[in-house]
């Protein structure tokens, strides 16, 4: 049977088709339908699935169950790689019990990401094959694949994705999920399970020689194929291999075309396109690590080989689409080039994404700067406060918990102005609360700001510690943000409800005046959460007092318009009232 | 040559059901056993931000319509049909709710929205054909305001090559059966401003 389905949702099918008994993750955008499409598809399946507290933790309870017998995979967006490179450098060596899989899906040209590293790189680095789907239906075959290849070989394995893939949908065939595997037992084998050194020498010998074999296998792989045509070749990977077949479709051109998803790279199948072409080009998105590779072959098979790729043809940053690949080979084949078509838009206004109508975060961005004031220092962190920026409250944006660790060293480094940093209740407990330790044992003077609207919004609402739900939907502990703030060495710890304005105002004033080092925690459900579950409260409206100050329209609220010489309210208000409590006039007022 | 036998995009505000139209789509497409594939918007874009779903009916390629490829644009505000009118085709049509979500800056009085007639224009000096819709006011006659994009469903419905009773079959997966009558309508309504 066929479905339409999400690149993400097929990935899912494939791993509960492999019969997968644990999956751990971290939300981030485009990985996150992963772990949720596992659990509206595990049905009564025993697997065990959950929202782990940061990338780290959830590639380590991967391991943990792929060492005890039980298929595991581990879900995350390509920078949450980078939080869970600790584990991933060493399982290289360690290797499996049963096939672990961990997926990193990149982003290029950051639709929704800090930055647009290149996975593959990583595998690379790690010796860990890659497998690099080029839509939704091979990412499926490969997520399955991949724990065979695991297991074979005693290594992770990773699925790398890229956003076009995972937020891609197309037809799939579809089977029942296999049951999940068996309960297990760890078996103690402290030669591959303790990464003392002298375990570890042996151990990297061996990762190295298994390449060879690991090479060989990915050689036949279904997904690498090679059609022979004409003396011009191009060579391409994961999705650009569709822009180039749909490109080359367009063209009628008699071109080569090896398209790739594996690596280590198949380095036979290249050659056979290197000895056969005298020109070639290479199309891959990002870095150029299959270019990089052809250069190195060329020079055994074929030195007077023209390879074409990076210098000029194809960019290293941003995604690729089929036009720029069109345009480039046209350019490799001396055809004309087609423009894209430009229709003059410039009359109309910006639509950027913003916080939404009643989002808490702007009622506590605008206490917190009321209190500090504009040339207060305001580090900030990865979440949909980030879209804050106009406000003035989000001076740095790095990495997940980077806020408070950032502020410290700004206030070390010489600054003496106020810091308040801001985080969401998700990332202090992905990434924040190492640093509130640190930032409390080293007596960094600031205030730490965690926003906490009970939810990972950013993503599409996936729970967390502090929400006292699993991703399951079960109930379970609810960690006390309050309790690790004073635990973790805070001074101060206060809680305030951003929707009452003169409190937060005075939490932040006591916040700015102490010595040391302060928490406030500005709790409020997320709007649109807390809409879903049925809160309606009264609009507001403005009534015949307003004297047009514009106060109200400035606090930046998508339901608050200007006509005229009146501020007025729209549809969109959500009844928060904190317009009510900024307007000087006492002009807003709740609909009775 | 031609390497799909329909490309639309389909683009809107977050929040106005833009994915629920492609995912239709797709379904019918899975339905008449057509291979189908798309690209949609999620993560930080949505938060009331233009967005953008490319379909692909009869596609074996990526899944991303080129610039100046789609066959048919459907705007769900039409402001948003002007910023994606690029990727119209010479030969194709566009669909647009006329009904303005208007942006923060706008409502803020920092910009000026522009009238119908000049979001319009460029557009129609792109294409064959600009079918201009009051979506929104037709779904509430149908039962909904909120079926405004199964409005433009049905008036879409009239330019790809997939049947009527396929489109709505697809319709009622997705749809949770107490709305299903007022979606109908509405698809009715939509499909009969391009009769």
């Amino acid at each position: 049977m066929r479905e339409y389905l999400l690149g993400n949702a097929a990935i899912a099918r494939g791993l509960l088709e492999a019969g997968v008994g644990v999956v751990a993750g971290y939300p981030g955008t485009p990985s996150s339908e992963i772990i949720e499409n596992i659990v509206d598809l595990k049905g009564e399946a025993t697997l065990h699935v959950e929202w782990s507290v940061n990338e780290k933790v959830a590639l380590e309870v991967a391991a943990g169950a792929s060492w005890t017998g039980c298929r595991a995979a581990a879900t995350m967006k390509h920078v949450g790689l980078n939080v869970a490179a600790d584990p991933f450098m060493t399982l290289a060596y360690l290797g499996v019990g049963a096939g672990l899989v961990v997926i990193s899906a990149d982003d290029p040209y950051c639709h929704s990401s800090q930055n647009e590293q290149d996975s593959r790189r990583y595998c690379q680095f790690a010796a860990i094959p890659c497998l690099d789907p080029k839509n939704p239906g091979e990412a499926k075959e490969m997520a399955a694949y991949a724990f065979e290849l695991s297991e074979r070989f005693n290594i992770p394995v990773m699925l790398r994705p890229t956003t076009r893939v995972s937020h891609a949908r197309s037809d799939v065939e579809v089977a029942d999920a296999r049951p999940a595997s068996k309960p297990g037992r760890f078996i103690k084998n402290p030669a591959r399970r303790v990464a003392l050194p002298i375990h570890a020498r042996p151990l990297h010998s061996e990762l190295l020689a298994k390449q060879v074999a690991l090479e060989e296998a990915l050689e036949s792989a279904p997904w690498n194929r090679l059609v022979l045509r004409g003396k011009v070749g191009v060579i391409a990977s994961g999705i650009a291999s569709l822009y180039a077949e749909e490109a080359i479709a367009d063209l009628d051109e008699d071109i080569s075309v090896l398209s790739l998803g594996t690596y280590p790279l198949p380095k036979k199948l290249i050659c056979r396109m290197l000895e056969h072409v005298s020109r070639v080009m290479v199309i891959e998105e990002l870095e150029p690590v299959v270019e990089e590779q052809v250069h190195i072959l060329a020079r055994t098979v074929n030195p007077n080989l023209e390879i074409l790729g990076k210098n000029g043809f194809i960019p290293r940053e941003g995604e690729l689409d089929f036009l720029l690949v069109r345009n480039a080979i046209a350019r490799m084949m001396g055809r004309p080039e087609r423009a894209a078509l430009a229709v003059a838009s410039g009359i109309l206004p910006a639509r950027p994404p913003s916080l939404c109508p009643g989002c808490s975060h702007r009622a506590t961005y605008y206490a917190m700067k009321k209190v500090f004031g504009k040339n207060a220092i305001y580090p900030s962190d990865i979440g949909c406060y980030t879209m804050a920026v106009n406000m003035g409250t989000v001076d740095t944006c790095l990495c997940m918990g980077a806020s408070i660790t950032l502020a410290s060293g700004i206030r070390h480094g010489g600054e003496e102005e106020g810091i308040c940093c801001s985080l969401g209740d998700s990332t202090f407990l992905h990434g924040g609360m190492t640093g509130l330790l640190n930032a409390a044992y080293n007596k960094a003077r600031i205030t730490v700001t965690i926003l906490d609207n009970s939810t990972t919004a950013m993503t599409g609402h996936q729970p967390n510690p502090g929400t006292g739900q699993t991703a399951t939907g079960e109930s379970t502990v609810q960690v006390s943000l309050e309790d690790l703030a004073k635990a973790l060495g805070a001074g101060l710890v206060e809680t305030v409800d951003p929707y009452h304005l003169d409190e937060t105002i005075e939490g932040f004033a006591r916040a700015k005046e102490y010595p040391g080092l302060s928490v406030i925690i500005a709790r409020q459900p997320c709007v649109i959460k807390a809409r879903k579950k049925g809160a309606r409260p009264k609009p507001f409206r403005v009534n015949e007092d307003c004297v047009g100050c514009k106060n109200c329209v400035n606090f930046g609220c998508p339901a608050i318009e200007f006509d005229d010489d009146a501020a007025k309210i729209n549809m969109l208000c959500t009844g928060c009232g904190v317009c009510a409590a900024i307007c000087p006039a006492n002009a807003i007022q709740e609909v009775i | 040559m031609r390497t799909s036998e329909c490309d639309m995009v389909i683009v809107g505000v977050g929040g106005q059901g833009v994915i629920l139209i492609s995912d239709v789509i797709g379904r019918a497409a899975v339905l008449a056993k057509k291979p189908v594939c798309g690209a949609e918007t999620h993560g930080m874009a949505q938060r009331g931000g233009s967005v953008i779903n490319h379909t692909r009916i009869g596609c074996k390629f990526s899944p991303m319509v080129a610039s100046g490829g789609a066959d048919v644009l459907v705007a769900l505000e039409p402001g948003e049909a002007l910023r994606y009118a690029h990727f119209l085709s010479p030969a194709g049509v566009a669909l647009v709710n006329t009904r303005p979500v208007l942006p923060t800056s706008v409502t803020a009085g920092l910009a000026e929205y522009p009238p119908l007639e000049d979001i319009l224009a460029p557009i129609q000096a792109q294409c064959s054909r600009v079918t201009a819709i009051d979506a929104t006011s037709l779904a509430s006659r149908a039962g909904t305001a909120q079926a405004m994009n199964v409005v433009m469903l049905g008036a879409l419905s009239r330019h790809i090559p997939l049947s009527e009773e396929t489109i709505l079959e697809a319709l009622t997966q997705v749809v949770p059966p107490r709305f299903l009558e007022a979606n109908k309508r509405a698809f009715a309504l939509g499909k009969a401003e391009v009769e």
